[in-house]
């Protein structure tokens, strides 16, 4: 086994420029080619709201909004995102006012330990600017892409029946369609 | 004059919601530093045997990767098992990382890689090339069930004549059961950050159940100081008994941090979550005896449970059978297989979420045979007292449990025949158990602080695993102080706060809630001191005669605020610190909470997908701190009732001796879509006896006897007894 590493290796390592609006900002940043966008906000940028929990798309914690829609962060390379508009749970908020998503889940007590959380409620707001989910049924089976351990899904859902409306005549939040 | 609102009892939000619903809670893998180094597992893949060589050179080749620890180049650890015994050890010779080349179970940690970021820590741990020499190994409980020893835990011993009563009973029944091996998995994977100081000292933030639990565990690993070392957990993301006893991750990054004298951080991987403790794959077996009217003769429990061979992993099984029911003929066995695998931890309501599943569907199973609706079976056997302790309970709701839910299930609808019920394609079946936990108390301290502006902040070393513990620590202090909830801060996670116990077995309000009542009603004395020395009005004024409301001292006509007695008390704050202990009068009593589970299923008849589609779950807990937080406990509970009946089970290659479903994907939780509507009641229960809180405790409760309610419902549903779980459809079919 070589223990060197070859000129073409080398050259990988060249960082990469990314353009982006981030939480309303406009940030210039290079990133390495294997970074995802996941470990790019944890690691680099300390934002540290979007959560790791399996980093394989299979829990929904790192759930956040590019371009309004809803995407796994760990499934998604930072190179990907060169003029994105991204907005993560630290984004959703107008200073201490809370966006209705998240007083919502405050208030119907949509989490406990709340690792889970940031991730539910992008993913809840992105399901508001798909405009599809209109049961309870829907939203069930839209928002199952986001696991609780905890096992708050029946006050999750609450928060997100009663936030929809609200979500839906902000259209555009998170990002815009 | 205003009248106050008691904060005890009220459906306060979450004081810590705002800093969860928007990012900024930070959990154990989240502190950042500058030139913080990141350290990657890598794990063993033979399941028992030996290192022969770890070769490090292409992963030491790489620019950034700082150190290869392994059990060569680790720094020194003790020698003693006594120092690697926690709060939660088992019976036996705890696991020692990285101590030397033997692998007693496959995924145990054999090389930490450090690097100075986190994808080069992960890539070069792909590197190293580990050379092991195999030996041959066991991991199956069903094919060492033969090899198991008594477990060392202290049963209640055998009552009356069981074998005797069993062979003369009108009707009698042996049944076997059994359930797999189940993962914690929360959310937040295992991680430490070790924050390096000047002065050589560890600050490090660790996902933990007990800072203190974890502080002492490196400080006799590494023989440290206690000050040298001190473990923060502002911030929990979900453990469910994960956190009771320090994981690899702890020791491993502290090594790092040792020999490189920097900050390291080690997050385990969702795939390394499957390579600690986890609930215990059981073979149960439940001999019933009973008269023809249902009265139960004769109760035979048998549990065999698998552990590691090097500790005997013991819970509380099989005792819930000698105690939910009136018997005087009991017989409850408890064994253990070790195999080569890692010890079980406490998982959510361990012991009793394993042995009510063997019990309460052997109840069903029971009233079946004997044609009598299983609740009325349950109410003819009715126990007024623990016949395992022979003591009355302290206080005991249950039939109010039977009664409330029955009610609001709408179980006098049932027909009793199964198969009887149909909705479209979906066959709709009607299954109950009941439900039990010890409702536990430790010793706890807190400390109470008052500010001149008339801010308390309690404090003491517990966690907040999602439960609400600084809401209802932040409640209970607010009532006992007077002070006004927005005013009261209560602060947890640090091992330098005031002993508590582990945040475990829903004695966290019982034992810390208990020890914060005392400190505020020891700093109300303190209060009224001042009053009468430094106000003269208060001179004459009786601690009977004082009353502490909205962050006033009151005497009839009197008042003054708090802030300015903390002003006139001459002192920077005032403060008090108490040690609280269980109540003597605990003693002469049994103390537990109670639960009856009704639930209603959906088996479609062609494919045998169940759906849970309704659940009515009445508690009885004592008082209730916060009506919101304590109804989520239950939810949670119940969801993890139906993961454990239908959908959870750690599956293991024997030919590798390797858990194989190590992924979200493939180890199933119940998501959203699987959840159907869940109500919960608190029935009112009063208890002077368990605390001066009367409140019990909720984290456990919420999820016994839920897999066994899931199971007899799918029974009435299809006609079909499926006695090894989790029930899944192929099992139905």
């Amino acid at each position: 086994m070589s223990a060197t590493i070859d000129d073409a290796t080398q050259a990988s390592f060249a960082r990469h420029p990314l353009g982006l609006t981030l939480n309303g900002q406009t940030r210039q940043l290079e990133v390495l080619p294997w970074t995802t966008l996941l470990d790019l906000l944890r690691e680099h940028l300390d934002l540290i709201g979007t959560k790791k929990g399996c980093d394989h798309g299979q829990c929904g914690a790192c759930t956040v909004l590019l371009n309004g829609k809803r995407v796994n962060a760990c499934l998604t390379l930072a190179v990907m995102c060169d003029g994105a508009d991204l907005t993560t749970i630290e984004g959703l908020a107008e200073g201490e006012q809370l966006h209705p998503m998240q007083q919502a889940f405050v208030k119907h007590d949509a989490f406990q330990c709340g690792y889970c959380t940031p991730g539910q409620i992008c993913s809840a707001v992105g399901l508001a600017n798909e405009g599809r989910a209109s049961t309870t049924a829907d939203i069930k089976e839209l928002m199952s892409g986001n696991l609780c351990r905890c096992g708050a899904y029946s006050n999750i859902r609450d928060a997100i029946e009663e936030a929809l409306p609200a979500c839906r005549a902000n259209a555009g939040q998170g990002g815009g369609q | 004059m205003n009248t106050f609102t008691q904060p005890m009892g009220q459906p306060l939000d979450r004081v810590d919601g705002h800093l969860k619903v928007t990012g900024q809670a930070r959990y154990a893998g989240e502190f950042p530093e500058q030139g913080l180094l990141h350290g990657s597992v890598v794990s063993s893949n033979i399941a028992r045997g030996r290192v022969l060589s770890i070769d490090a050179s292409a992963a030491l080749a790489l620019p950034g990767v700082v150190a290869v620890i392994d059990h060569t180049s680790r720094p020194p650890i003790a020698s003693y098992d006594k120092n690697y015994e926690d709060a939660d050890s088992a019976e036996g010779s705890p696991f020692r990382p990285l101590y030397n080349d033997q692998i007693q179970y496959s995924g145990q940690p054999l090389v930490l890689v450090v690097a100075d970021n986190l994808e080069l820590a992960r890539h070069a741990g792909s590197l190293v090339r580990i050379e092991y020499e195999s030996e041959a190994h066991q991991t199956d409980l069903l094919a060492m069930q033969s090899q198991a020893h008594p477990a060392p835990a202290e049963l209640p011993k055998p009552r009356g004549n069981f074998q005797a009563e069993l062979a003369g009973a009108a009707l009698s029944l042996d049944l076997h059961y059994s359930t797999a091996i189940e993962h914690h998995n929360p959310m937040e994977p295992h991680a430490s950050t070790v924050l390096y100081q000047p002065d050589g000292t560890l600050h490090i933030h660790d996902k933990t159940q007990g800072p203190q639990n974890c502080q002492s565990y490196v400080q006799k690993v590494f023989g440290l100081e206690k000050e040298q070392v001190r473990i923060f957990a502002a911030f929990v993301g979900g453990a469910f008994g994960s956190g009771l006893r320090p994981q690899y991750q702890l020791p491993l990054a502290v090594m790092a941090a040792l020999k490189l004298k920097r900050s390291v951080r080690v997050t385990l991987t969702r795939q390394q979550m499957f390579t600690f403790g986890y609930r215990p794959r059981t073979l149960q077996r439940l001999q019933l005896g009973a008269a023809a009217n249902g009265r139960l003769l004769a109760v035979g429990h048998t549990a065999i449970g698998q552990t590691s061979r090097f500790e005997d992993f013991t819970e509380h099984v099989v005792e819930w059978s000698g105690m939910l029911y009136q018997c005087d003929n009991v017989q409850l066995t408890y064994k253990l297989v070790p195999l080569d695998v890692f010890t079980p931890l406490d998982m959510r309501a361990p012991g009793a979420a394993l042995g009510l599943i063997g019990l309460e569907c052997a109840m069903d199973e029971l009233a079946c045979a004997l044609a009598i609706d299983p609740v009325q079976l349950r109410l003819i056997n009715y126990a007024e007292r623990n016949q395992n302790e022979d003591k009355p309970y302290s206080s005991k709701e249950l039939r109010a449990c039977y009664e409330q839910g029955a009610e609001r299930f709408g179980w006098n609808q049932r027909n009793p025949e199964p198969r009887s019920m149909r909705h479209d394609r979906q066959l709709v079946g009607w299954g109950m158990a009941g439900g039990v936990w010890e409702a536990m108390q430790k010793k706890a301290s807190a400390k109470a602080s008052l500010d001149h502006s008339g801010k308390l902040t309690v404090s003491s070393a517990t966690t907040d695993i999602g439960t609400g513990t600084y809401t209802v620590m932040t409640q209970i202090a607010a009532q006992a102080s007077g002070v006004s909830v927005q005013d009261v801060t209560f602060v947890l996670g640090d091992s330098s706060l005031p002993t508590a116990p582990l945040q475990g077995g829903s004695f966290t309000v019982s034992s810390v809630g208990t020890a914060v009542q005392q400190a505020c009603a020891a700093l109300k004395e303190k209060l009224l001191a001042v009053a009468r020395q430094t106000h003269p009005a208060f001179a004459a004024v009786t601690s009977e005669q004082a009353v502490f409301e909205g962050g006033q001292l009151c005497s009839g006509d009197l008042r003054v605020s708090l802030a300015e007695l903390a002003r006139s008390s001459g002192e920077a704050t005032l403060e008090v610190q108490v040690d609280a202990e269980p109540d003597k009068k605990r003693e002469a009593y049994a103390t537990a909470t109670h639960s009856a589970v009704f639930v209603e299923v959906l088996v479609d008849e062609d494919l045998g997908t169940v759906k849970v589609n309704r659940v009515v779950s009445a508690i009885a807990a004592g008082r209730v701190v916060n009506p919101k937080m304590a109804r989520s406990q239950i939810l949670g509970g119940v969801v993890w009732g139906i993961g454990m009946a239908l959908h959870e089970e750690t599956q293991t290659d024997h030919a590798l001796g390797r858990h194989m479903n190590h992924s979200l994907a493939e180890y199933h939780i119940p998501v959203n879509a699987d959840i159907g509507d869940i109500d919960v009641l608190f029935v009112e229960e009063r208890d002077e006896i368990v605390n001066a809180l009367g409140s019990k405790g909720v984290g456990e409760i919420g999820i016994v006897g839920v897999a066994a309610a899931v199971a007899n419902a799918i029974y009435h549903a299809t006609g079909k007894r499926v006695r090894d779980f989790p029930i899944t459809l192929d099992k139905l079919l």
